[in-house]
């Protein structure tokens, strides 16, 4: 594929794959922004089962900062596939995957948890919100996990040179995108929770 | 390639459907796109029909109450999503490549994904007729009338993953465009030269992109509260229904938006056409069409004043309702001054136009009407509404499309439609529509509700009634005279020529229909009405200097929408393996897309 060309073909200058993905950003943005809200708006008008009180703050920092981790992970990644460096492309590409896979086990972990404390999907419009809002993201994270073993293999592939940076900073674009929308929603389910 | 199937001596049948399938010219798609909407656009119309005969008199027993529930769940569903969209998209596909001076989309495999996955979430929508569970709610679906409690059947199932997929095609189809009209412009193409077809385009993708996440995040607690048993629109768990109400109408009155600037943007292209002057205010058309967007965001509990919001709330809602009627107000003006002194020439597309504007003030000004919050109570649920959206939605947006139908044919087809024809069709379709819908306004008044199937001779509203339904008969003659025309200019071949209408913008300098990489050279343009310049453009020369290489087909798109289609029908029936199965011919799919050599 000619990416070089195309991108200089552009109007703007800015690579169509590259504008479109923050296209998709922006969309995604009104997704998630439609997601908080009813959480929001629903926020403490529960009339049955356990409130935000079970809610494990300690717990949820370590696994925001593993995602903050992952996001410097991707930084790095990328830098290294920029540079033509196959050996650290591959360890910061497999060390990203590994930190947001982490980040998915800690949530499968407080999601069992929370449905032996007897909070479900079906128990209150918290757990519905909750499981809902976290849950997509959680699946958003896994997709990108998912991409991340993807261009990991096309590392090993040798087909992940410095001519396909672009593939990594798409890649990374959605990651920093996932854990910005993360520090929304830890700070609003978790830290101002009510 | 895109040629072959359109001459009579093109390879066997079989292969003539393939090359469809894995098509990625985006002329092609738009015909695709065109013809599958219109098909879609007969059938809400047949629906419309059986309602109007159903409604032709009082205490009819036509059709079952249940049975009309769907017609009337249907028909707007379809006319919304399946005809006014879609028909629309034919236009984005077929002609804004053309006036930007680009050879395809920014991503025309992905423009292959979005048809394919547009048809078959109107399929999978329409199939619940074969299962006599067509969507029975409203074509805004309000909570709770939607919960399993009150909806138990599969009716409202097939309509949540129905629209759900026609969202995904949507998006993606909005993202491809936004980047298209600002990455893919011809050299000198700067934004404030782009056709205004082109503008409204892009702020009708803008709109999409960011509206249709809202009904995303809305059906999927639907989908949720029906399939998991989730709380969200759950009054018994302390949720409150006018949550699905909010969230639907942030995007439903967006939505409006994305139905009527398309048409706004034909019309703003036929009129100077056939009035031999450029467009009055170009600036202010485009920043209007900006603004209506955006304002667009700020108005939509003017859908709610009758579930009592408060005094504050109907008040905000009320005032920007009314201001928002200020830059549709200033491009009706820029119409009218575009025509003032103008050499008017009324052919077919113009007198759409000219139609579409009558009647679009007459759509709008009971729109306004409905602002008023005092007003709006007595007209809500009433048919004053039907008769409202149908002034915008027939007189505004299919007039408007009709005349984009007749402008563009030649250029998408080469040959001429047929002027008398034409003329018989729009003659028809205006007097049918005002014979149909302008009696609404009083129905309405006298107090007859919408989406009853039946009502008492004692309303005395029979005659209007009736009258209504002889207009809408004759609309759908109008139609069939449509067909005809379609007919006839295929059996008489009148060639159009490059330009027959002696237009001014960039589709007009190429042949018709246009060679499949659409520019021999890549033009520069110098003006905004390149073929009107005393600036002469460069001749697009009438060969191409080397061969030029345009994307090979693909399948893979169309494999991927197959892969939702069957995701969706596993969520329908609940069944695991289903949705397995459609996950992973999904994510095969997008693999092999993402992976196979496709040169752009
Ligand atoms: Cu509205």
């Amino acid at each position: 594929m000619s990416e070089a060309a195309v991108a200089h073909h552009t109007s703007t200058g800015l690579d169509s794959r590259k504008m479109a993905f923050w296209t998709f950003i922006g969309s995604e943005c009104l997704l998630f922004g439609s997601l908080i809200s009813t959480y929001l708006v629903y926020q403490g008008r529960s009339v049955s089962g356990p409130t935000t009180d079970i809610l494990n703050i300690p717990l949820t920092s370590i696994s925001t900062f593993v995602l903050l981790m992952s996001s410097l992970a991707m930084v790095l990644a990328l830098a290294a596939v920029t540079r033509g460096d196959a050996l650290w492309s591959r360890v910061w590409l497999a060390t990203t995957a590994l930190l947001g896979s982490g980040f998915l086990g800690f949530q499968a972990y407080e999601f069992t948890h929370f449905v032996h404390e007897g909070l479900t999907l079906q128990t209150s419009l918290f757990g519905s919100t909750f499981f809902v809002l976290t849950g997509f993201h959680g699946g958003h994270v896994f997709v990108g996990v998912l991409w991340l073993l993807t261009l990991l293999v096309r590392s090993f592939q040798r087909k992940l040179g410095p001519d396909k940076s672009l593939q990594v900073e798409l890649a990374g674009l959605y990651w920093h995108f996932v854990d910005v929308v993360w520090i929304v929603i830890f700070t609003v389910v978790y830290l101002l929770r009510q | 390639m895109a040629t072959a199937a359109l001459t009579v001596d093109a390879p066997g049948f079989g292969s003539r459907v393939w090359s469809w399938i894995t098509t990625t010219d985006h002329k092609r798609i738009g015909i695709l796109y065109g013809v599958t909407a219109f098909v879609f656009f007969l059938l809400g119309g047949l629906e419309a029909l059986v309602i109007r005969a159903q409604l032709a008199q009082s205490s009819a027993d036509l059709v079952s109450a249940d049975f009309y529930n769907q017609l009337f769940t249907m028909h707007g569903t379809t006319m919304v999503f399946l005809a006014i969209m879609p028909l629309s998209a034919a236009f984005f596909n077929y002609i804004v490549p053309l006036q930007i001076g680009a050879r395809d989309v920014a991503f025309p495999r992905l423009n292959a994904f979005s048809y394919w996955v547009f048809l078959l979430g109107g399929l999978l929508m329409n199939a619940s007729f074969f299962f006599g569970a067509a969507p029975n709610g409203g074509w805004f679906g309000y909570a709770n009338l939607t919960s399993t409690q009150y909806s138990p059947g599969l009716n409202i199932d097939f309509w949540v993953l129905g629209l759900q997929i026609l969202g995904v095609a949507s998006i993606a189809a909005g993202i491809n465009f936004l980047v298209t009209i600002i990455n893919l412009r011809a050299p000198g193409m700067r934004m404030m030269r782009l056709p205004v077809f082109t503008w409204m385009t892009l702020v009708t993708q803008f709109i999409v992109v960011t509206a249709f996440p809202v009904i995303t995040v809305a059906l999927v607690f639907l989908m949720f509260d029906r399939t998991f048993g989730t709380t969200f629109y759950s009054v018994a768990a302390g949720g409150d229904v006018l949550l699905w109400q909010h969230l639907f109408w942030l995007f439903g009155h967006p939505e409006v938006y994305i139905l009527i600037l398309p048409a706004m943007g034909m019309v703003s292209e036929v009129i100077p056409t056939f009035s031999r002057k450029p467009l009055f205010g170009y600036a202010v058309i485009v920043y209007s069409g900006l603004l209506i967007a955006i304002l667009g965001w700020g108005v939509w509990a003017h859908h709610m004043f009758a579930v009592g919001m408060g005094p504050v709330a109907d008040a905000v809602f009320s005032s920007t309702t009314m201001l928002i009627a200020i830059p549709t107000g200033v491009k009706i003006f820029n119409w009218l001054a575009t025509m003032w002194g103008g050499k008017l020439s009324l052919k077919t597309p113009m007198l759409f136009s000219l139609g579409f504007i009558a009647m679009f003030v007459v759509g709008g000004l009971s729109g306004v009407m409905h602002s008023s919050a005092a007003a709006d109570l007595q007209q809500t649920d009433s048919y004053f509404v039907v008769a409202h959206i149908h002034y915008v939605l027939y007189g505004g947006a299919i007039q408007g499309i009709f005349s984009g139908i007749y402008y563009w044919w030649p250029k998408m087809t080469g040959w001429m439609l047929n002027e008398r024809l034409g003329k018989t069709h729009f003659w028809l379709s205006f007097i049918g529509l005002n014979l149909a819908f302008f009696p609404m306004h009083f129905i309405g008044l006298l107090g007859m509700p919408r989406r009853i199937y039946t009502y008492d001779a004692v309303l005395g509203v029979d005659a209007m009634n009736f009258m209504s339904t002889v207009g809408a008969f004759i609309i759908g003659l109008s139609t069939i005279v449509f067909v005809v025309n379609v007919w006839y200019s295929r059996r008489e071949r009148i060639e159009a020529g490059m330009d027959p209408w002696g237009a001014a913008t960039l589709e007009w300098s190429i042949p018709s229909p246009p060679p499949n990489y659409n520019f021999t050279a890549i033009p520069e343009v110098v003006s905004r009405l390149p073929q009107w310049s005393d600036t002469e453009m460069k001749a697009i020369p009438t060969e191409p200097e080397g061969e030029i290489h345009m994307p090979g087909g693909s399948y893979w798109p169309a494999v991927s929408a197959v892969g939702i289609l069957v995701l969706a029908v596993g969520a329908l029936l609940e069944s695991l393996a289903f949705a397995l199965g459609g996950a992973v011919v999904l994510v095969v799919g997008i693999y092999a897309w993402a992976f196979e050599p496709f040169e752009m």
